[in-house]
């Protein structure tokens, strides 16, 4: 199964995540990760839908989101033509010890320290799934407690704008 | 990937006073239906668009304005708590508010009657369980693609999420078997949604869409004004098919030798029976129609081979499984159509037109898709079809002829005598549908009956034949066939049933006889859930477990039909000898001052042939037990 990311503009009204939701679960489509929220167009959002599923399946996917009255445009965003960021915070075992590796490791990964406890840390990074996943990993011999992670967000490179078509003809 | 051709603003825009008026629509007839399917592609919102100025009023009265204002003459419900205050105006109305005895009743009911019309059906229930009952008739009309607007009370908007008494979150319930849905709670909102409502369930693929109006929002005032402005920038349906798909069409039917129409109800829906015939002329195709297109296109058409799928034709079943060209109208490669889809027309190309983008290469890869209404499709097809043939020749489809009538001749729909001396069932529907004749309608329930309804009965035209097709619901056909009467009052309307239907939905009967609405219902009376027991048959050894509803011969016939007819007010006979079918019938014909209820008293060993097992390929059809066609 290959990876897909949609990006998708939606009226901001009540209920719309719940229905693109359970129309993933109505129709048995993978979602991996969703991330939503408020854009430039006052009373439209747009979600990030990162969803497994072959050739025709994604095509499915799409045509029965479409169908979700609210659902303005879908976009399918390739890994070349746009930015794909996933955010993370991570908590992790660091005493006195230890603290000083545990930040440098951050530092490699231009993560951030956000929270010092006696402890313990918290690491802030955004980036590519795959930089967090090595992240996490050269994180993992200190010990992790816990681990908070956003859905994917996604943004075409380039000057244009997913919202300028979709909206004028509205 | 984005959502198909901008449509024009002007389409958006709400409608000026000045434009001109649509025509006032007293007429029922399913032709000016289309008609004023038309018009709604001019102004969004549907009714005659006449200008009310803003008129301070509750929001009670705005949802009965507003139904008025959309043109409705018909209303199915039962009034509860949460929707008390929209009863309140709804008594001035000129409305008909038919009350109903059940809420699954007032859904199936709107869809009977939106099924005959081409109209919106309507259908209003209380919040909690009155709106939870309207749930089945959603489902089945989600499934069967028939315009139904449905209007729920709602606790006050301050306490919705405290588990008020009778609350329930409907929109929640119904998300996934709506094609859209709406939650008010404040009054204002009403005009608008309730003409976004019916101008969703109207166009593109017509389906239910539910409107949830909290008890606020209807005792609350309010502005109203008329036409409201239609606000669906997401929602753009194509009706028109692409040039360049149709004229591709057109090149694979002129190079094809065995082609067949394989017509789906979306050419019911679309009013295109007459677009049909011309483009299956001017192909000289084999036309199948399936369960929800039976008359579509005549059953007495000589190109028409029949109903394919699990119970259809041989003819039929073979031309799909041997054809080189499906040419898909508003179909949807069901699995009951298509068995074991990879072993599906295994050697076809396809051509898919349909409105909705979705069901194209859903279920099988297609080769030409066409999106659009079938109602603009099938004309530029024959058209194109036209030219091609000038241009390269009409395919010579003699071989193809002689394959499939040979297969009709050998192959026609029967049944036998049933072993045990009682009436066959088959015989007692056969005999209502030469009875009544072609103009008659003839609503089903689901199961064995259904099928044989399907089947012994002959269509000749469109909006003849109600089902539950896709959801199969037991108990849709009293109550389907009381809205269908409402909407067509001077036809004569036959709810074909079973004994295990009948007993799901019997109380609409006092609807029927107290609101004078005389329907016919014939009960298939094999004292069984028939098709169950026909699969324990087949597939169980004959271990009937829970399929004997003692209402037959030789048992203690719980509930006695009879009885239960005459207490609801019904004229009611019982029929249990051949040679009484036809006089029964014909005493049913003539009564039209109440309801009819017939218990046919049929063999329960009776079954339905042609069959193809579930899980197994069209190939593998069986005319009757173990018996697969010869095919030379």
């Amino acid at each position: 199964m290959s990876r897909h990311t949609l990006s998708v503009l939606v009226e901001d009204k009540p209920g719309v995540l719940t229905r693109v939701a359970s129309l993933f679960a109505r129709r048995a489509f993978n979602i991996n990760s969703l991330a939503v929220g408020p854009t430039e167009v006052t009373g439209i959002s747009r979600m990030t839908v990162v969803v497994d599923a072959d050739g025709e399946l994604i095509e499915q996917v799409t045509k029965q989101l479409n169908k979700l009255v609210n659902v303005i445009k879908i976009v399918e965003l390739t890994s070349e033509s746009s930015v794909q960021r996933d955010h993370i915070l991570v908590k992790v075992r660091a005493d006195a010890a230890t603290r000083l590796q545990v930040t440098q490791a951050a530092d490699l990964f231009r993560a951030s320290v956000v929270d010092v406890s006696t402890d313990s840390v918290v690491i802030e990074a955004a980036g590519h799934p795959e930089k967090l996943t090595a992240l996490l990993s050269v994180l993992e011999p200190f010990g992790i407690r816990e681990i908070v992670q956003s859905g994917t967000l996604a943004v075409g490179r380039g000057s244009r704008s997913m919202s300028d078509r979709a909206l004028r003809s509205a | 990937m984005s959502k198909g051709s901008p449509i024009s603003p002007s389409l958006m825009a709400a409608k000026s006073p000045g434009a001109p008026k649509a025509p006032e629509r007293a007429d029922r007839t399913a032709e000016h239906a289309a008609v004023v399917a038309d018009l709604a592609a001019v102004s969004p919102v549907l009714g005659p668009n006449n200008v009310v100025p803003p008129t301070v009023m509750t929001g009670s009265q705005a949802i009965v304005r507003s139904l008025e204002e959309l043109g409705v003459d018909d209303i199915f419900g039962l009034p509860g708590g949460a929707i008390l205050p929209t009863y309140d105006p709804l008594m001035a109305s000129t409305m008909n508010h038919v009350l109903v005895r059940h809420e699954q009743g007032a859904g199936h009911a709107a869809q009977g009657y939106a099924m005959v019309t081409g109209r919106v059906g309507v259908c209003i229930a209380t919040s909690g369980p009155g709106a939870t009952n309207l749930v089945t008739a959603i489902m089945d009309a989600h499934m069967d693609s028939v315009p139904l607007v449905a209007i729920t009370g709602q606790v006050s908007s301050g306490v919705i999420g405290t588990d008020a008494f009778q609350e329930a979150d409907i929109v929640g319930i119904t998300m996934p078997i709506t094609k859209h849905s709406f939650l008010v709670t404040d009054p204002n909102d009403i005009p608008h949604v309730m003409a976004e409502a019916f101008h969703l369930a109207s166009t593109g693929r017509p389906g239910p869409v539910l409107v949830d109006v909290a008890k606020d929002a209807q005792v609350g005032q309010m502005t109203f004004s008329w036409p409201p402005r239609i606000d669906l920038p997401g929602y753009r349906p194509v009706t028109r098919g692409h040039n360049k798909q149709v004229r591709e069409a057109a090149k694979l039917i002129a190079a094809a030798t065995k082609p067949v129409l394989y017509v789906g109800g979306g050419v019911v829906k679309a009013h295109a029976s007459a677009e049909l015939r011309a483009l299956a002329e001017a192909t000289g195709a084999p036309v199948v129609t399936t369960l929800m297109a039976k008359g579509a296109f005549p059953d007495s058409h000589p190109q028409h081979v029949g109903m394919p799928g699990m119970h259809g034709t041989v003819s039929a079943v073979t031309a799909l499984q041997q054809s080189d060209l499906l040419i898909t109208l508003g179909a949807r490669f069901d699995d009951r159509v298509t068995g074991v889809l990879k072993t599906f027309a295994p050697h076809a190309k396809v051509i898919h037109a349909d409105i909705d983008p979705a069901e194209i290469s859903k279920n099988r890869t297609a080769d030409v898709p066409i999106v659009g209404s079938v109602k603009e499709i099938i004309p530029e097809l024959t058209e194109a079809v036209r030219a091609q043939f000038e241009a390269a020749g009409t395919p010579d489809l003699t071989t193809w002829w002689a394959f499939l009538n040979n297969l009709k001749e050998t192959y026609p729909l029967g049944f036998t005598e049933p072993e045990d001396g009682l009436t066959a069932p088959q015989k007692v529907i056969e005999r209502i549908g030469a009875l009544t004749g072609p103009e008659g309608i003839y609503v089903a329930g689901v199961g064995q009956h259904q099928m044989w309804a399907a089947q012994f009965i002959k269509y000749e035209r469109p909006h003849a034949w109600l089902n539950s097709g896709g959801a199969g619901t037991m108990g849709y056909a009293v109550p389907a066939a009381m809205g269908a009467k409402v909407g067509e009052p001077d036809r004569v309307v036959w709810a074909i049933d079973g004994d295990g239907c009948f007993q799901m939905t019997n109380q609409e009967l006092a609807t029927c006889a107290i609101n004078k609405i005389p329907i016919k219902v014939a009960v298939i009376n094999n004292s069984s859930l028939g098709m169950v027991r026909q699969w324990q048959t087949l597939f169980y050894e004959g271990r009937y477990s829970n399929t004997d509803l003692n209402t037959g011969h030789d048992t203690v016939r719980i509930p006695d039909f009879v009885k239960l007819g005459e207490a609801y007010g019904c004229a009611s006979f019982r029929c249990e000898r051949d040679e009484d079918i036809d006089a029964t019938i014909q005493k049913a014909l003539e009564i039209n001052d109440r309801p009819v209820v017939i218990d046919f008293v049929v063999s329960p060993n009776s079954m339905v042939w042609p069959m193809v097992p579930a899980g197994v390929s069209n190939d593998q059809i069986q005319v009757a037990r173990n018996m697969t066609p010869d095919w030379e």
